[in-house]
């Protein structure tokens, strides 16, 4: 077996979806916005300018403006780093939680892994959105504690994935052949079974990122998400919820790049999913 | 009703409400007059009024949210109440007397009172009222001005006196407290904990039908209320959390009668569908916004930064910006056209060079072209706090920063929930500045704000504020009912906080409600709309709501 | 079977003994701990409410004695007193919310099942075709877009322009003097948006679900087997691949509680629905922390209770199934 070839393999595969394709388009688009925001809008997104209040869009503000005057087209770039960042970062951290968790669960098995997975059922009896609203309210809606909470409170499905993937692996023969060579438990771990699993995480990744991005969005018109005047997605459509009907490229375009950002990660996370195995299943 | 004062955050918190208790000034916006035949008063019809919050109880002693005032406020009375005018009129006492010492008031009450219920409403009511006030089981938050009560005594069922150890100007006022039914209530020693606060039964013009917590309550006319039965049949105040969603249901027609946002009524309520089934209201609001300091932080200390800060910070701009227009520039903590209002104190114009020059003789100064100021090696940094989910609030802070930044003071925003807010925040005197608001009530009694004995942690004077001519003017003011010599301590007080700035006050908001045509009767005044609430009718042709079960 | 449910739910036992110790746990997290807030600007109550506290939480003890207290007091639905100055029960606040939460769920929860599977099975059937490209779009975009921006453009569609639905609440005001079916009627057109953005959000996870459990079934030996034997497509499809792929979404139904409560939060905020989420969503931002705890432990015990009549749903729809679901 040659990775690289499955790999390849793989990517041909995920090249002939066009709705994967699609999606990752989208994706790619929006993260050149966020990487070099001040391409995209000559703008500061916090100039306020009280005599351009809810301007609609024209050449100098192809966005418009939006309450106090400020550049819709800059907020929107410069919040597509936060709530980008956001999907990231926190789905980063559900990631590495799981990881370990799974890893440890499923090669040890016995105790420990009865122990840990009756911790994942635990935590997946909460109502997560529940938990990460009474956490954010206590330690307070920064961006940095937002990511934090959505990443602790959503490795849960990883955990399951990644211990599957090891429970299966570990009885293979490549793996007895590294143990009889000497191989440590860890570099078995991290070596042999981890890279084994990424397709499964990846997978499971990008629906992460995309359920991070909402819940931030979710938590914003709540009041307690990224705060004002730090743009986010999620606080600019919450800021042009209450002008729908005037100023309706308030919540339009916030709206339209949550929507597409997500639809985009889960198209593209459904590609990769049909592509690296056609049998692979999973929530 | 006079209440003490407490931050209008929980007001605005919770910001869409009716005015129903005395708020206001002059209405702008005259709805369409005319008596014609079919327009005669009749009764029947309902009124559905939106608000963001629901409320906690309906016993007003132990609330202290607005929405949980407005509700107590149609089940309830005091024995005083203010007029359209806000000049203080009797309520449940016909009249009342100060003895020339000012140390001892007696009302006298109105006869054949009854409560819902039926039982006879007596001077027994009021002592019981007033026993409870001051009892320590009852968790208040207005006991204060009744402590100040020497004496209380019944001599007989129309005839209630209290008597003052010196004379007390907010006296009288304070009693436009609730009056409580002692028959239903002498069993319970926690009245918060009593049906009652759950099942109001009381002596006001409507009667509590049901709360349906999270939901709605509902009340009917009291047919037997001593001023006359009110024309409109029932009240429902439904709880609708979302501002978007309460705009749409005002507009689908669900509700009749909301508070606009200052956006809603200059920018989407402009209409011709709108204005054809909704009248709007406009007058100033009994409140201000401020930008507060911590006067023992260092860089707030002297007075020269707080005005330097005054004259940075563009009011206009903040008025335009975040009310759009809608309100006026505050210059002190009374309200405009009211009697204890000074409107000749020092004014702070918008001038970012005059700012830098007092800041400059403070010493703080540019040094690296870094653009923010320094002085013995420390930046002009600070946070400014506010509560989190208010609009208005935020916006306010944005304009400040960039104003601020304009003069090299570096101001960072941080927006904390409410209740965090004040306990951890405001209560532990945990910030360096912040964006909130007051409320003014009608007697200009601010002792709890401004005197430097205020200033415990449970306490409002949360800034520091201490000068002690202030503090004997304070004490000036509410001991005598002299309204000459009261106007003159409170012009002074004015004078001096307007010299010193230990807060920015910002503007005055107005208020703008939105009724629906159909009901008629609204008189606007400086007290507001609400203040004949039971005048208000529906002509018979026009009535919506006709098939309730009464 | 009797064996099967009792150990079902003699296994729930130590997840509700971890379900309490993390609800503790975040509580425990707030700065300064439970005793740090106190009614909101009532300076006089503030001290008595301390010292009421104190009592309740017993504060002065070790962390764990205060833990094993709360414990027997859950094991009771003692939820104490709401710090909200109505200051009743936690329970009694959280039983009258409960209805209507579960009832919206549970019917959003049918409507779900009612679309997404049979878009399931036919997009597995026609793997790869327009249908299942225009299915798979369409139930991500349920997903995808923030519900609260669709409410509204719903709400000002079919509320304001064409006065089809309400806007908002459970309820119109005449609906107590409504004869029967007029007050069902009623009820039903409140229910119609929040139900169908419920629906149209939860339509991804199980129709997607579906459909990968379909791909499977059908590549299964004994499929294969029925379509040799020279059975009709139909006949194969519903008789002997539906069944199969339908029994796991029995437990993902199950899964899927906490999610509609979590959201739940945003519907009753934006429908003005008077419902445990908006109580919750109250309760955090005035830091009742007693109620915080009461929602936190119902919403988990919801959520196992709906996994264990999933598991048991299962067992009784496959009996070759009677030993425990691991992991």
């Amino acid at each position: 077996m040659t990775a690289h070839s499955i790999f390849r393999e793989t990517l041909r595969r995920l090249a002939r979806n066009p709705l994967a394709m699609a999606g990752g388009a989208v994706i790619l688009f929006f993260f050149v916005l966020a990487l070099f925001p001040s391409v995209f809008s000559g703008h500061d997104p916090n100039r306020i300018d009280i005599l351009k209040i809810l301007a609609s869009p024209s050449e100098s503000h192809p966005l418009g403006t939006d309450d106090l005057g400020r550049d819709v087209l800059a907020r929107m770039v410069h919040g597509a780093r936060i709530s980008l960042s956001v999907g990231f970062v926190a789905e980063s951290i559900a990631i590495g939680i799981g990881l370990v968790i799974g890893l440890l669960a499923g090669y040890y098995g016995g105790r420990v892994d009865s122990v840990l997975m009756r911790f994942v059922d635990i935590m997946l009896c909460f109502p997560t959105f529940f938990l990460i609203l009474a956490v954010i309210a206590f330690i307070g809606p920064s961006i940095w504690n937002i990511m934090f909470i959505i990443g602790v409170t959503g490795w849960m499905g990883v955990a399951r994935l990644v211990r599957a993937e090891t429970l299966s692996l570990k009885e293979r023969d490549f793996i007895s052949a590294a143990r009889a060579q000497g191989a440590g438990t860890g570099r078995i771990m991290f070596r042999h079974i981890l890279p084994n699993t990424l397709a499964p995480i990846l997978v499971a990744a990008t629906l992460g990122v995309a359920g991070a991005i909402l819940v931030e969005s979710g938590l914003s018109f709540l009041g307690i998400g990224v705060q004002p005047p730090t743009p986010s997605w999620g606080n600019i459509l919450t800021a042009g919820k209450d002008n729908i009907e005037f100023a309706w490229w308030l919540s339009l375009y916030p709206g339209l790049a949550i929507f597409l950002t997500v639809l985009g990660y889960n198209l593209l996370g459904e590609g990769i999913r049909d592509a690296v195995d056609p049998r692979l299943k999973g929530r | 009703m006079s209440r003490p004062l407490r931050p209008r955050a929980v007001l605005s918190a919770l910001s869409v409400l009716v005015l129903l208790s005395a708020c206001g000034g002059s209405g702008k916006e005259a709805p369409g007059k005319g008596t014609a035949a079919s327009d005669a008063p009749a009764h029947g019809d309902a009124i559905i009024e939106g608000s963001i919050g629901d409320i906690s109880g309906f016993l007003s002693a132990v609330t202290t949210d607005a929405s949980s005032h407005e509700a107590a406020g149609y089940v309830f009375n005091g024995l005083v109440r203010y007029d359209k005018d806000l000049r203080l009129e009797g309520e449940l006492a016909e009249s009342w007397d100060i003895s020339p010492d000012g140390k001892k008031i007696t009302f006298r009450l109105r006869k054949g009172v009854t409560w819902h219920d039926g039982a006879p409403f007596t001077s027994d009511d009021v002592m019981f009222t007033y026993r409870r006030m001051i009892d320590p089981k009852t968790p208040t938050a207005y006991g204060e001005d009744f402590k100040q009560v020497k004496r209380a005594s019944a001599p007989d069922p129309h005839t209630f006196v209290a008597e003052y150890a010196r004379p007390f100007a907010p006296a009288l006022a304070s009693w436009g407290m609730h009056i409580l039914p002692k028959h239903l209530l002498e069993k319970h020693p926690d009245i918060s904990r009593s049906p009652l606060n759950k099942k109001p039964v009381g002596t006001g013009p409507f009667r509590f039908v049901e709360w349906k917590t999270g939901e709605k309550t509902v009340f009917d006319a009291n047919p037997a209320y001593f001023e006359g039965k009110p024309y409109i049949s029932r009240v429902v105040t439904r709880v609708i959390p979302d501002l978007a969603t309460m705009f749409l249901e005002l507009k689908s027609g669900g509700l009749d009668l909301m508070n606009l946002t200052p956006l809603q009524y200059t920018r989407q309520t402009e209409t011709a569908e709108f204005r054809k089934s909704f009248n709007r209201f406009r007058y100033l609001s009994s409140g201000y916004t401020y930008l507060g300091f911590r006067l023992s932080h260092p860089f707030f200390k002297d007075s020269k930064v707080r005005q330097a800060i005054a004259h940075a910070v563009n009011k206009k701009e903040v008025i335009e910006g975040v009310f759009f227009g809608l309100g006026q520039e505050a210059t002190g903590p009374y309200k405009p056209g009211t009697w204890p209002y000074n409107p000749n104190v020092k004014r702070y114009p918008h001038d970012p060079s005059k700012a830098k020059e007092l800041l400059a003789e403070a010493g703080w100064k540019e040094k690296d072209g870094d653009g923010v100021l320094k002085k013995d090696g420390r930046r002009f940094e600070f946070t400014v706090l506010t509560n989190a989910g208010n609009e208005n609030r935020a916006k306010t802070a944005a304009i400040i920063q960039q104003n601020l930044s304009a003069v090299g003071i570096k101001m960072e925003i941080r927006t904390v929930e409410w209740a965090a807010f004040i306990n951890e925040f405001v209560k532990k005197r945990k910030f360096d500045a912040l964006i909130l608001g007051w409320n003014i009530t009608p007697d200009p009694d601010q002792y709890d704000v401004w005197h430097s004995s205020k200033t415990g942690p449970d306490e409002l004077n949360h800034i520091g504020y201490a000068n002690a001519e202030v503090d004997r003017l304070l004490e000036e003011g509410r001991r005598t009912f002299d309204t000459g010599k009261r106007k003159k301590a409170y012009f002074r007080i004015q004078e001096i906080l307007a010299e010193e700035q230990p807060i920015v006050f910002l503007c005055y908001p107005d208020s703008l409600p939105a009724v629906h045509k159909r009901f008629r009767g609204i008189v606007p005044a400086p007290a507001g709309i609400s203040y004949n609430f039971i005048q208000w009718y529906v002509p018979k042709g026009e009535q919506k709501y006709t098939t309730f079960r009464q | 079977m009797y064996r099967y449910i009792v150990r079902r739910v003699l296994i729930s036992v130590p997840l509700l003994i971890g379900i309490s110790l993390i609800t503790f746990g975040v509580i425990n997290m707030a700065p300064g701990g439970p005793i740090g807030i106190s009614s909101d600007l009532n300076p006089k109550a503030t001290a008595e409410y301390r010292e009421r506290l104190k009592a309740y939480y017993g504060l002065d003890r070790p962390i764990y004695v205060r833990y094993g207290q709360w414990l027997g007091r859950m094991a009771v639905l003692d939820f104490g007193d709401s710090f909200s100055p109505d200051g009743r029960k936690v329970w009694d606040k959280i039983r009258e919310r409960i209805p209507v939460t579960l009832s919206i769920n549970l019917l959003s929860m049918a409507t779900i099942f009612l679309i997404a599977v049979p878009i399931g099975i036919y997009s597995a059937v026609r793997k790869g075709s327009l249908f299942d490209r225009i299915a798979t779009v369409t139930v991500f975009t349920g997903f995808a877009v923030p519900t609260f921006w669709l409410a509204l453009l719903l709400m000002i569609l079919f509320g304001v322009h064409l006065g089809w639905l309400p806007i908002s609440g459970l309820v119109s005001l005449e609906h107590d003097s409504l004869p029967l079916a007029g007050r069902v009627a009623d009820r039903a057109k409140h229910l119609v948006l929040p139900i169908f953005l419920a629906g149209f959000g939860g339509l991804a996870g199980i129709s997607r679900y579906m459909r990968s459990n379909m791909l499977e079934v059908i590549r299964q030996d004994y499929v294969a087997t029925a379509r040799a034997k020279g059975l009709p497509e139909r006949k194969v499809v519903f008789r002997h691949a539906m069944r199969n792929a339908l029994l796991p979404v029995i437990t993902i139904l199950g899964l899927s509680v906490p999610d509609l409560l979590g959201g739940s939060v945003i519907f009753e905020t934006i429908f003005a629905i008077p419902g445990m989420g908006q109580l919750f969503y109250q309760g955090v931002m005035s830091r009742d922390y007693p109620l915080i705890m009461g929602i936190l432990t119902i919403g988990a015990f919801l959520t196992l209770l709906g996994n264990i009549l999933a598991d048991v749903g299962y067992a009784l729809a496959d009996p070759r199934i009677n030993t425990g679901r691991t992991g």
